[in-house]
């Protein structure tokens, strides 16, 4: 048995049976890291000490049989946004290369609480700012379905990490489709939780209106089992959301008999990639015959939702990243005669030219003269999609789109363009600015071996809803259990 | 020529009184060593999200229901960006377009306008920045410092509507604010260390123009003497730009108290562009109107009611309900020693006269002194049942205000009480009458300006204990 193989879940209940130790699965992942992650370039930072000892504590309590979890021992891995004390973060970026964080995020504290072992601290996008993975200042992360192609961003090293079996499960967060965009790349489960479902203390802000923390597993259970853990009121944030958090393992397998699914017709465009098209078309006929009622439903205002969000995400993100001044922490250049020669120059040479072009659109956006026509605008547009969506939701459960509008693309093909690679989250993005939660699943393969993935959509604090829809499809197909060979 | 007409309006920063910063958990105390007040949410270090404190709100509330506010039940936190070592965050968190309360009013005294309404555009609650130490290091006196302790204290700003016309108005203003702000006790009012500040916007424009001129903000006066000082420079170096056929442009000046002038900033300090927008780590702030209400109930007696009060009540002159209501505890201290001594004048000009007189000579807070209301009240009545006169009683006060006695003990122990004996007084007065027989004469023949000479004798004989009454009538007798 290879027990780099084994789902979150799968492994879990070894663990707990006695039939495996947490010491045995952590080596087994840091062996494979070792023999694969240069292929891929997926971990920033390798926490092999730390992760043995933690493994090692955890198989004192499988042993003893206490304060057990459905982690504890469990080796996973977190995106370099979030903040782990002593652990250095640096959001893919040269500005925060010598940062160690004295404070936990949320998200990691409830891991390290639940008992999971952390593997180490995976490549993104530098301050999440990307679509493929290209952008992070230590290297591209590739897709281990074919290395010439990109794993998808910002959370490419989360999603490629879990397809490539580098971890049992992977967190990541999502602010336009981050987290199910790369899923969808690297065939796997990506899912986006309600706004404020997921405390974002301690995570790394980009766009703090939009972003959010979600798993990325290799199967709907493993994702429902994760988000167990993560969600909740915390008292460190104000936006998140104080709501009990359902049992999702509880109902996710009830079926879905006389779910009503819209398909919103906006989805079904121009640039949709025919095999995609094909895979989703097939994934309803499944939904058909799992007991589904399926309804056209209209979202109307989709068209200026890549508009919409690339004000109000660059907005908000020129204001976050003003704190990377070279003054408290961090990287500092300090050239030329005083403070602003300072200020210029640690900007200039920490951040990437993704994060500099956003930081400028943003600025620009919320400049006094044109607040009122960009940033102002997006806000109300943002309000309709909303209402899009508020008013879809009375004429079905779940919305079901394609995630992306193609495969993996290759490494190199979007990077001089980046309105194209913008439109590459074109499906995921109004998902964000509604606070819904969303989920990309497995759901077909290409003609040239590259994995598909298909999106469900939820109203507000309806996880175990999509959850179900989502597990309903995986136990009726088999795409779930196709691998990269790497 | 033209008389121009001045144009002020204030805005206050007040510190508030919190355990507590404005969004996180950090102590607010004054003073301590730098950077050791501080936690990963006020050094702005990445990930971490603000916590409103509860008890800020209620603070701002209350100087909001105080001054007459509107209180908005839903208002917004905002960004404003800017960049500067000592706001780590790289923007303050403040309230832009939609404040927690407007449109407040307080009334001021003015010289020679009267009493004057000025009006109160809003009142809005921001987190302070840190403070700069520059040339402090030995080895390079280019280096600066920054000091994060401050960064993240909860500020309310309030914010005046351009109503007074002169500098003594503006600071009439801004000692009325400051009283009902010591009377809520929400910011200890302190203007050095700078938990009390205010900046100016100060224009001028040809008297009977509707038009407001263009206006110069005045920064860094940390008195009331420094923003008279500032204010009145500055509006006549705009008269003289005006006059000399210049402009006034508008900019943010600093007031140098060492040499009186106001200078501008440097341009680009000044040239910002706020960039405000709604800060989207922070829900709407809901304030219900059951705590407004709740808070309204709980507000204390305000300055000018007190005033107020105390002139009808105790039928006092203006002054002194103004000197006796400048503090809370003052007025108490008052109103405590009216309850053991009815007669309202008396115990205010004891204790304008005597008691603020030695708290001030010595430096002392009232609540340093021994002279309890009760220890006054038995003074006074010693006085008014004639045991003592008034010249000693202010010896024995003295003695009550160092040693904390009481006035009867005193009074006995150096046997100073009054004589109002009068077989006593007798015998003294024959004798004084019997030594000056030539006085005597004078006075019958129509000096009866000698009878001050001879209560004199009289008091000097009994060393100031004889009864000046008792003198005046016995004298005349003798005299006549
Ligand atoms: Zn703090």
């Amino acid at each position: 048995m290879d027990i780099t193989e084994l789902t979150l879940s799968e492994l879990s209940a070894k663990l707990q049976s006695g039939e495996l130790t947490s010491r045995a699965a952590t080596e087994a992942y840091l062996a494979r890291i070792e023999a694969k992650d240069a292929k891929i370039n997926t971990y920033l930072t390798l926490c092999k000490d730390e992760a043995l000892a933690a493994a090692d504590a955890a198989d004192v309590r499988l042993k003893a049989g206490t304060d057990i979890t459905p982690l504890t021992g469990v080796p996973i891995a977190l995106k370099d946004i979030f903040c782990t004390d002593g652990i250095r973060t640096t959001c893919a970026s040269k500005i925060l290369d010598n940062f160690i964080p004295p404070y936990d995020s949320t998200v990691a504290k409830k891991f390290k609480d639940a008992g999971a072992v952390m593997l180490g601290k995976l490549n993104m996008d530098e301050f999440a700012m990307g679509s493929s993975n290209e952008n992070s200042a230590y290297g591209a992360v590739l897709n281990p379905w074919d290395t010439e192609r990109v794993p998808g961003g910002s959370s490419g090293g989360s999603a490629a990490a879990v397809a490539a079996a580098l971890c049992a499960a992977s967190i990541g967060t999502d602010t336009g489709g981050s987290i199910r965009q790369p899923a969808s790349l690297c065939g796997i489960v990506g899912m986006k939780p309600t706004y404020g479902r997921v405390s974002r203390y301690g995570m790394i802000a980009f766009a703090s209106s939009l972003d959010q923390a979600g798993p990325l597993t290799r199967s709907v259970e493993d994702a429902a089992i994760l988000l167990q853990t993560m969600a909740g009121h915390d008292p460190l944030d104000s936006t998140s959301i104080d709501a009990p958090v359902p049992d999702y393992s509880k109902t996710l397998k009830d079926g879905i008999k006389g779910l009503r699914i819209g398909i919103p017709k906006e989805y079904f465009v121009e640039g949709l990639a025919p095999e995609v098209e094909t895979s989703i078309k097939a994934a309803v006929e499944t939904y058909k015959g799992a007991g589904a009622e399926i309804v056209e439903v209209t979202l109307p205002h989709t068209e200026y939702a890549v508009g919409v969000y690339y004000l109000v995400a660059t907005a908000e993100a020129s204001s976050n990243l003003a704190r990377f001044d070279g003054v408290k922490y961090g990287l500092r250049v300090d050239e030329g005669t005083g403070l602003l020669d300072m200020y210029k120059a640690t900007r200039d040479k920490g951040f990437g030219a993704e994060v500099k072009r956003r930081i400028m659109l943003g600025t620009y956006s919320l400049s006094s003269g044109y607040y009122d026509a960009y940033y102002m605008k997006a806000s109300q547009v943002r309000t309709l999609i909303r209402r899009d969506f508020d008013e879809a939701f009375k004429d079905c459960d779940i919305i079901l789109t394609p995630t992306t509008p193609s495969a993996a693309f290759k490494k190199g093909e979007k990077t001089n363009d980046p309105l194209t690679m913008y439109l590459s989250d074109i499906f995921t993005i109004s998902c964000n600015l509604a606070g819904i939660p969303g989920i990309s699943i497995p759901c077909g393969i290409t003609s040239n071996n590259l994995p598909i993935g298909l999106q469900l959509l939820a109203p507000s604090l309806e996880e175990a809803k999509l959850f179900r829809a989502a597990y309903a499809f995986e136990a009726a197909t088999d795409w779930h259990t196709k691998k990269p060979k790497l | 020529m033209t008389k121009f007409e001045t144009v002020i309006g204030l805005e206050i920063h007040a510190q508030l009184k919190t355990n507590s910063k404005l969004f996180c958990a950090c102590p607010t105390v004054f003073g301590q060593k730098p950077n050791t007040q501080v936690c990963p949410i006020c050094l702005g270090m990445p990930g971490v999200l603000p916590v409103i404190n509860e008890k800020a709100i209620s603070y701002g509330v209350q100087m909001a229901l105080a001054i007459g506010c509107k209180i908005n039940a839903r208002s917004i936190f905002a960004r404003k960006n800017y960049f500067y070592p000592d706001l780590p965050k790289g923007y303050q968190i403040s309230q832009f377009d939609e404040p927690f309360s407007e449109h407040g009013e307080i009334n001021i005294e003015t010289k020679g306008r009267g009493k004057r309404t000025i009006g109160v555009t809003r009142v809005h609650m921001e987190d302070d920045a840190g403070k700069l130490q520059h040339g402090e290091s030995p080895e390079d006196l280019n280096s600066s410092f920054v000091d994060l302790n401050r960064t993240g204290m909860p500020l309310i700003e309030i914010v005046s509507e351009p109503d007074m016309r002169s500098a003594d108005e503006a600071v009439a203003y801004f000692k009325a604010m400051r009283d009902i702000i010591l009377y809520l006790g929400i910011c200890d009012g302190n203007m050095q260390e700078g938990s009390l500040r205010c900046d100016a916007n100060v224009s001028i424009r040809p008297v009977g123009q509707e038009k407001l001129g263009t206006k110069a903000e005045l920064k860094n006066m940390n008195s009331f003497k420094f923003i008279k000082d500032a204010i009145n420079f500055e509006v006549a170096r705009q008269t003289d730009l005006i006059e000399s056929g210049g402009a006034v442009i508008q900019e943010t000046r600093l007031f140098d108290p060492a040499s009186g002038v106001t200078r501008p900033m440097r341009t680009k300090e000044e040239a910002h562009d706020y960039r405000y927008f709604p800060e989207p780590d922070l829900l709407p702030l809901l304030i219900p109107d059951e705590m407004v209400e709740k808070l309204r109930t709980e507000l204390p007696e305000l300055p000018q009611a007190k005033r107020d009060r105390f002139i009808t009540d105790y039928k006092l002159p203006a002054y002194d309900a103004g000197v006796l209501t400048a503090s809370q505890d003052l007025a108490a201290y008052y109103e405590d020693s009216v309850k053991l001594f009815d007669d309202p004048k008396t115990v205010s000009n004891w204790i304008m006269g005597e008691l603020l007189r030695l708290l001030k000579e010595s430096s002392k807070d009232l609540s340093d002194s021994l002279v309890t209301p009760e220890k006054l009240a038995e003074l006074l009545a010693l006085i008014k049942d004639g045991k003592i006169s008034g010249k000693i009683a202010k010896e024995v006060f003295e003695e009550i205000f160092t040693s904390g006695k009481d006035a009867s003990a005193i009074v006995k122990a150096k046997g100073i009480s009054q004589i109002s004996d009068a077989g006593e007084l007798e015998a003294i007065i024959n004798k004084i009458v019997a030594d000056n027989q030539d006085s005597v004469e004078r006075y019958r023949t129509g000096k009866t300006k000698l009878m001050g000479f001879f209560v004199g004798e009289t008091m000097k004989a009994t060393k100031g204990r004889a009864n000046p009454g008792l003198v005046s009538k016995m004298l005349k007798e003798k005299l006549a």
